[in-house]
This record gives C-alpha cells, sequence and structure tokens, in this order.
C-alpha cells in the first residue's frame, strides 16, 4: 500500500498540471490564512467562528450547496471568457460589459419577444458576442489595445443597458404589479417558458436556486477544451496567442483569429449573463455598478491558469466561499471574503515565483530521499 | 619573478545547472597576445569576467607578477592595471569622446576639471598608438570603430598592461577589423599583454601567439600559434574534425525559380522606400546571397518576398506564377519556404511542443486532421520522422517544449521544417546567426543540399566568409539598391566591404547572369 502511495505521488508530481494546481493551492491557502489574521483582528472572539462559517456553510445543506452551484454557473462562463481570450493573447477585462449585454437580451427576448429559455439564451450569447467584437475588431484592424477598449465597453454596455431597460416599461417590475420601478421583472411573471427549467433538481435539493444552469456550464468549458486542445481552430487561436509575427509568417490570418478569439469569449460572458438572469430567481437593479460577475472572472482564470477544466473547479470555490462569507454576518463584513478572494488573486499573479519554489521544494524532497537511502 | 604577468589558476565557476568554468588555468605572458577561442557557451566571457571582477570564482585562485591578488570588482581589476574592452561598448552616447575617456578618472584642481590636461594626454596617446580619434565628437555621431578606438583609450588612459577584448571584430566591417588588426599589433610592440576573445580563426592566425581553448567549461589546451593549423583549433573547439570550407560540386543553374521585376518596398522607419527598383533572379541549383550591412532593405525585401509586406510596385514570379498579390499561406503552397532571420520572435511558437512546432506550415493538410480536429497520431509521426532524419536533438523527443532546446537545435527545427516542404526556392536570412561552428557546418550543408537538388537558394547575410564560402552569386545590396554582382570566385572579401559600405557601386537593373 505505501509503495503504490509513493508511485502515485511520482507520477503525479511528474504531471505538466501538478505544479501550477500546487501554486493555485498555495495561493488559496496564503488567502485564506491572511483572511483569518483580519477576521481576528475584526473580533478575535469570533474568528474561529467566522472562518469556520466561509469553510463549511458551502456544504452544510443542500439547499445553501444549491446556492453555491447557481452562482458558480455565470462564474464559470465569465471565467471561460477571460481564460479563452488570455490562452489567444488577448486580456478581455471586458467580460463584464459583455456579461451585461448577455443579461439584456436575454431579459429582451424573453420578455418582449416571449422567447423561451434555448432561445433566450442564444440571443445572450449574440449580445455578449457583439460586445466582444468590438474591441477584437478595434485590436486587430487599428492596434488599439483591447485592456483599454474593453473597459470603455463595460461602462457604454452599463449605461446602454440601463437607459435601454428604463426605456422598456415591460421588462420591469412594476409592469406586473410589483412596486419596484427599477427592477427587472420577476420571470415568472414575465415569462414563465424563459425560465431555465429544473428537472426535479429544485425539490431534490430543496432549493428555488437549483437548475440545469451548472451543467451547461461545465459543458460549455469541456467544448472550450477540447477546441483549444484537439482542434485546427484552437491550434491556431494559441499560436496567435503565444507568438503572432510567428503564426503571421505561417500564413496564418491573425487578424480574423483576434476578431474571432474576442467574439468567442463575449458570448461565453453574455452567455453567463443569461444564466443568471434566467434562473427566475434573479432580477436586475438599474444602477450604476458594473457586475462583479464579470470582473470575478477574472481570479477564476487565474486561479485555473486559464485551463477551462479547472475554471470550474475554481469557479465553484470562489462561488463556495463567497456563499460562506455571506453566512458570516451580521458578526462579519461580508466584504472580508472580497478580501480573501483578492489576496488569493494577488497571489496567483506570483504563481510563477510560486511554481519555481514548489518545483525546488519537490526536488529537495526528492534528493532528501535518495541520500537518506542506502 | 614569474614569466607570467596574469595567471588564472584552476578557476572554477558555477551558475545554477551549469559549470561555467571548470578547473580552468589561463597564463598570459608579459607583451603577448593571447586569444581565448571556444564556441558559444563554452565559458569565455565568463573566465574574463572573473578576471575583470565583475563575477567571482568558487575555486581557484588568480596571480599578477607571481603575487596571489584579489579582484572583488572592476575597480580592484583597474587598480591592478587591467582593462576591458566589452563587446557592447560601454559609453555614455551623448557625452564626448573626450569626456568619455576620462569618465570615473577626470584630472580635477580645486574639483574644477582640468579638460586641457586631459586633452593632453589623450592627444599623446592617439598619437603614440596610431587611433585616430576626435575628442569633442559625440559618440553618438561617431562610426563603431571609431566607438572601439575610444575604449582602447579609455584602457590606455588608465595606464591598463593587460587590456582585454570581447569578441571586437563582432561589429566591424572587414576594413575595419583590418585596422583593428593593426592596433592590436601596435599596442603589443609598445609591451601591453592583451587578451583576444573570439570564435574566428583566422583573426587568431592572423595576430595571436598563443590561443588557449575552451570547450563546454574546461580547458582543452594552450598551443602556440605558430606550431598549430585552423583545422587542428577547429577540432580543438568543436571536439572533432570539421569541415570548415563547404564541399561543393560546380553546377549549372538550370531555369529562373524567382525573378523581381522593379520590386519597391515602403519602409516603416522613414519616408523613403526600403527597396527601390530592384530587379533579380533565382535559378534553379544556384545559391544567390544578398550582402550588405544590415539595415540596407534586406528585411523590407524579404518581407515583400514572403507576402508579410506588401511592394510598392514591381512584380515577383516563381516558376512563372506570379504570386505578387498572393497570401503567405499561398506563396508557401506554391512552394517558398523561409527561414526567418530572428528564429525566436517569427521562427517559432516557443512555448508549442517540437512537434506543433514541426507542423506549424502544414497543420491544415489533411492528413493532420479530420475535419478540424487534429490528428495527434500523424502531427506525432511525422515529427518524430523530421526529429530522426534531420537530427534535431532535445529532452523529451516530440513533445519536448521548444523553449527549453539549445539554439543550434530550435534553428534544426526550422530548418527540417521548411526544408521537408519540398521547396521551389528556399530563402535563408542570417540562418547561422549565434550558432557555433558545428551547428554553422550543418546549415550550410542542407543549404548546398538543397541546391544540389536542384531548387533556388536565396541567402541573407552579414557574414561575408559564409558569403564568400557558401553562395554561386553575390548581389551587394545598399540603401535600398543592389550595388553590385559578383561571382565570389572572382572577388575578394575587401571589394564587398567596400560595396557594402557604399564606397563604390554599379547598379545591377535586370539580374543578368
Amino acid at each position: 500500500m505505501k509503495i503504490n502511495l509513493k508511485q502515485a505521488w511520482h507520477t503525479l508530481k511528474n504531471k505538466p498540471g501538478f505544479e501550477s494546481f500546487l501554486a493555485s493551492a498555495a495561493a488559496i491557502g496564503i488567502g485564506l490564512i491572511f483572511g483569518f489574521l483580519l477576521l481576528v483582528i475584526f473580533k478575535a472572539e469570533k474568528s474561529v467562528y467566522g472562518l469556520s462559517q466561509i469553510l463549511v456553510v458551502g456544504f452544510s445543506s443542500a439547499a445553501k450547496f444549491s446556492k453555491v452551484l447557481y452562482q458558480a454557473a455565470p462564474l464559470i462562463m465569465t471565467g471561460l471568457s477571460v481564460g479563452f481570450a488570455f490562452k489567444t493573447g488577448l486580456f478581455n477585462i471586458g467580460a463584464s460589459g459583455q456579461y451585461m449585454l448577455g443579461m439584456f437580451m436575454a431579459l429582451y427576448s424573453g420578455i418582449v419577444w416571449q422567447f423561451p429559455w434555448y432561445a433566450a439564451l442564444i440571443m445572450a450569447m449574440l449580445g455578449g458576442a457583439i460586445w466582444g467584437a468590438m474591441p477584437g475588431l478595434f485590436k486587430a484592424y487599428f492596434n488599439v489595445n483591447e485592456v483599454i477598449t474593453s473597459i470603455m465597453f463595460n461602462w457604454i454596455g452599463l449605461f446602454a443597458v440601463n437607459v435601454l431597460l428604463a426605456n422598456i416599461p415591460m421588462v420591469l417590475a412594476d409592469y406586473y404589479g410589483a412596486s419596484n420601478p427599477d427592477r427587472t421583472a420577476n420571470m415568472s411573471a414575465a415569462n414563465k417558458a424563459a425560465i431555465i427549467p429544473k428537472w426535479g433538481l429544485d425539490t431534490l435539493f430543496d432549493s428555488t436556486y437549483m437548475n440545469i444552469s451548472i451543467f451547461m456550464a461545465i459543458i460549455l468549458a469541456v467544448i472550450i477544451y477540447f477546441v483549444l486542445n484537439r482542434t485546427t481552430f484552437g491550434y491556431e487561436l494559441k499560436a496567435c496567442g503565444f507568438n503572432r509575427n510567428a503564426s503571421i509568417y505561417a500564413g496564418i490570418n491573425a487578424k480574423r483569429n483576434i476578431v474571432l478569439s474576442m467574439v468567442i469569449a463575449g458570448s461565453l460572458a453574455g452567455f453567463g449573463g443569461g444564466l443568471y438572469y434566467l434562473s427566475g430567481t434573479a432580477q436586475y437593479t438599474i444602477e450604476k455598478l458594473l457586475a462583479t460577475m464579470g470582473f470575478n472572472g477574472i481570479p477564476v482564470a487565474l486561479l485555473a491558469t486559464s485551463n477551462p477544466i479547472g475554471i470550474i473547479f475554481s469557479a465553484l470555490f470562489i462561488s463556495y466561499i463567497q456563499v460562506g462569507g455571506e453566512a458570516m454576518q451580521p458578526e462579519f463584513a461580508k466584504e472580508i471574503v472580497d478580501i480573501i478572494i483578492s489576496v488569493i488573486i494577488y497571489l496567483s499573479a506570483f504563481s510563477l515565483l510560486l511554481k519555481g519554489i514548489i518545483r525546488k521544494l519537490i526536488k529537495q524532497s526528492a534528493t532528501a530521499g535518495k541520500e537518506v537511502a542506502p | 619573478m614569474s614569466d607570467f604577468i596574469i595567471e588564472m589558476l584552476q578557476i572554477t565557476k558555477e551558475f545554477p545547472g551549469i559549470k561555467a568554468n571548470d578547473n580552468i588555468t589561463l597564463q598570459l605572458k608579459k607583451g603577448e597576445v593571447h586569444a581565448l577561442l571556444g564556441e558559444n557557451g563554452a565559458g569565455k566571457s565568463t573566465l574574463m569576467s572573473i578576471l575583470f571582477g565583475l563575477y567571482q570564482a568558487e575555486h581557484g585562485e588568480i596571480h599578477k607578477n607571481g603575487q596571489k591578488v584579489l579582484i572583488n570588482n572592476p575597480n580592484d581589476a583597474n587598480a591592478l592595471n587591467i582593462g576591458m574592452v566589452h563587446q557592447h561598448f560601454k559609453l555614455v552616447e551623448v557625452f564626448s569622446v573626450l569626456e568619455n575617456i576620462i569618465l570615473g578618472v577626470e584630472p580635477t584642481k580645486y574639483s574644477v576639471l582640468k579638460r586641457n590636461e586631459a586633452r593632453q594626454k589623450i592627444v599623446q596617446l592617439s598619437q603614440q598608438y596610431k587611433l585616430s580619434v576626435e575628442p569633442d565628437a559625440l559618440i553618438e555621431d561617431i562610426s563603431v570603430g571609431m566607438q572601439q578606438r575610444v575604449e582602447i583609450l579609455k584602457m590606455l588612459y588608465r595606464d591598463n598592461e593587460i587590456l582585454i577584448f570581447d569578441e571586437p571584430t563582432a561589429v566591424l566591417t572587414p576594413q575595419e577589423i583590418k585596422e583593428l588588426m593593426a592596433i592590436i599589433r601596435g599596442l603589443k610592440a609598445e609591451g601591453k599583454s592583451i587578451l583576444f576573445i573570439t570564435h574566428k580563426l583566422n583573426e587568431i592566425m592572423e595576430v595571436a601567439d598563443r590561443c588557449t581553448v575552451l570547450r563546454k567549461g574546461q580547458c582543452i589546451g594552450t598551443v602556440d600559434i605558430d606550431q598549430t593549423s585552423v583545422e587542428e583549433l577547429s577540432r580543438m573547439m568543436v571536439g572533432r574534425p570539421v569541415q570548415l570550407i563547404v564541399d561543393k560540386a560546380d553546377l549549372i543553374p538550370g531555369e529562373i525559380v524567382l525573378a523581381v521585376e522593379h520590386l519597391t518596398v515602403a519602409s516603416k522607419l522613414h519616408k523613403n522606400n526600403a527597396v527601390k527598383d530592384v530587379s533579380f533572379n533565382v535559378r534553379a541549383g544556384e545559391i544567390v546571397c544578398l550582402a550588405g550591412i544590415e539595415g540596407n532593405g534586406q528585411s523590407e525585401l524579404i518581407y515583400a518576398l514572403t507576402g508579410i509586406e506588401k511592394p510598392v510596385s514591381g512584380r515577383l514570379t516563381l516558376k512563372g506564377h506570379d504570386l505578387t498579390k498572393s497570401s503567405i499561406r499561398d506563396r508557401s503552397k506554391a512552394g517558398i519556404s523561409h527561414i526567418p532571420e530572428d528564429r525566436h520572435k517569427f521562427g517559432l511558437v516557443l512555448d508549442y511542443s517540437l512537434a506543433e512546432n514541426l507542423v506549424l506550415q502544414r497543420y491544415w493538410e489533411p492528413r493532420f486532421h479530420q475535419n478540424g480536429l487534429i490528428n495527434r497520431e500523424a502531427v506525432n509521426q511525422y515529427a518524430d520522422n523530421l526529429i530522426s532524419k534531420y537530427d534535431i536533438r532535445s529532452g523529451q523527443g516530440a513533445q519536448t517544449i521548444v523553449r527549453s532546446m539549445s539554439g543550434g537545435n530550435q534553428q534544426k527545427a526550422i530548418v527540417a521544417r521548411e526544408i521537408d516542404k519540398n521547396p521551389e526556392l528556399l530563402i535563408a536570412i542570417q540562418p547561422t546567426r549565434g550558432l557555433d561552428i558545428g551547428a554553422i557546418e550543418y546549415i550550410h550543408t542542407q543549404l548546398v543540399a538543397q541546391r544540389d537538388s536542384g531548387k533556388g537558394v536565396l541567402l541573407v547575410s552579414l557574414e561575408l566568409d559564409e558569403v564568400m564560402n557558401v553562395s554561386d552569386r553575390i548581389l551587394v545590396i545598399y540603401e535600398g539598391n543592389i550595388v553590385g554582382e559578383f561571382d565570389p570566385k572572382e572577388t575578394t572579401v575587401e571589394q564587398l566591404g567596400l560595396y557594402m559600405a557604399g564606397a563604390r557601386r554599379n547598379d545591377v537593373k535586370g539580374g543578368q547572369v
């Protein structure tokens, strides 16, 4: 048994992704320790309680776990959006705006056109795709940095969506008799067919949050992984990302690929917006804040080193500690979880450094083992 | 009193993962020119950096005149009268020649610079050693050759007795190299001791008294130049006999493969055209070499040939097919292969595996995919085939990440990829830049093999030795014009140098053979 473990360890540590995984785990660990220190500073006597809330609440009941999955689905999508673009050499910081456009198209087509949920989701993808295409076109044809344009398109998207929603009475809640004029309609009143089906999962998990969106997100992650790693299209996209010059020399149309890459990234984020707001439980409030779901896609992607399969897990993790953070209230402000996430992002930016340290430790343990052996 | 002015005894220096110097002993006699020979990465520069105080050795001692000395930084080296001319000059561009020479050892009185005293000493030194410089010219305005003379004067101004030259000829034209050789002989005549780092054998034969050869961090031996030959030195350097002169039979060139007619290409740097109304052709079974000093339009010409830039005007045809307006991919399909000038920037996707890089020019062929799904088995099989055929060495075979491979093997991968396409025309731009002598020999052999199998080869090179050695016909490009056409058998390096520098020209229009 012992030997088997050793062998397993040996094969595991030689896997290429292993160091990345350990580096991410280390970032998470240090982030949690830092969060715990904050809890101690704010309210030492409750600090252990606070940390345990963060760490266990997500699994404490089926209902809480449903909440984790419910928030994870759109996070996977925005994470995929950022991660996919990153794999192709583009920094898509505009997932937030693409998510907003996806949300708008889903709501508009679902309520005004009375589209069923699947058609509304396709419209959401389209909205995100258009919003992603903009920075892509600017980058490809005018060489404008996509970071700048996508930040601007975040704000353009936010205000455009707010203005549009405020002027379409049918999508607002008070049209259906509710008393909050700055909110979008409750889907069950506006169009039941546009709500993403639950397939009985809601009764199984005893939570209205539970639907099939998490499965759709996971399937899309697998598809993206497949496209990136197994197709000539993915081969071209990644080649452009790693070395644009060499790709051009190889006859690859780099401009077209930049636009396509941003279109796909945008449609993924837009799909996330659709998933969240077609759940039947979420209503959009018209305010001047960019959707955090879009920005949280960045840490999700970073933590997974942009690996689509890794993104599934990192999104689940971020969602998990967010649910835990909400449960810390009122003893602690839930923003502490945001601080923890920030620390984790900060450290994942050092992932190369962490990887180097981990590699050294593995080597040291290997040579130490040799020296002990007769 | 010892015979040797400087002795480096059993020097060992390790960097993470590599022994750069392994128990090396180097003894410099007073008043000799001592060459230090070795391939890239053999440890020459590390050894000299230890002597100059930039690195500290883990083991070993340095003696001067038989006394043990400690050199912890360049100031210590200076105090021991050791000076160094680095490969990349250490000069302040916006300072004058005089200011650069006295920098750090300014003669002052009441902290006011005694400029006249400095000038007198510099003028006297430059006359004594025949190092002509203009003391008041700014460094950015003077030629590379004069910059080098400034570096030498810097050493002399500090009364250095031991002068280290790190690859001093790498940046010079043939005429400037000749002048430098004369200067070195002059320095020797005045009793200076000189250490001369190089990997060019001819220079050693010309100017050195003795030569120490390094290979992979180890000292292979020290020989007297009058008792050795170029062949022996190269064998010591590489570890096996090396074919220095490329073996190629006479061939009568066949039909025209590439025809370039009145090609004009715009420049990205300035408003003038980089390539001006250039016409030439490349025939089957010949290697045409485009010689010239960097920045005279070679790059832009190649961009236009390979399709990366659109020409302003002109026409190019490959075996009669007009390719002027074709895309990069179409030109590649039509039979142009291309070994680009910067393998990291243009030739390889460094974070892709070797297999992925080997199919970079043909992954779209039906045999490598089915409906867009990459056929990994076919890709790996193809890669393994090329790896064994072209002897590409790497850690994990086809799955090695190219970034981790050596420069020579990276270049071999590109050569394999481009030649295996079986092109009509192979364009190779400085294919041997930064490679050691073994890899250079390999690349040259491959180029000649292409020529012998009846393909056209267009070689762009800055190395005149390579130009003379490999080509069947030489075109000299100067300021975007082809200013001369030569047969390598009937011309000299000096003559080419004059044309390359723009001192002479006889414009060639039409590329008649």
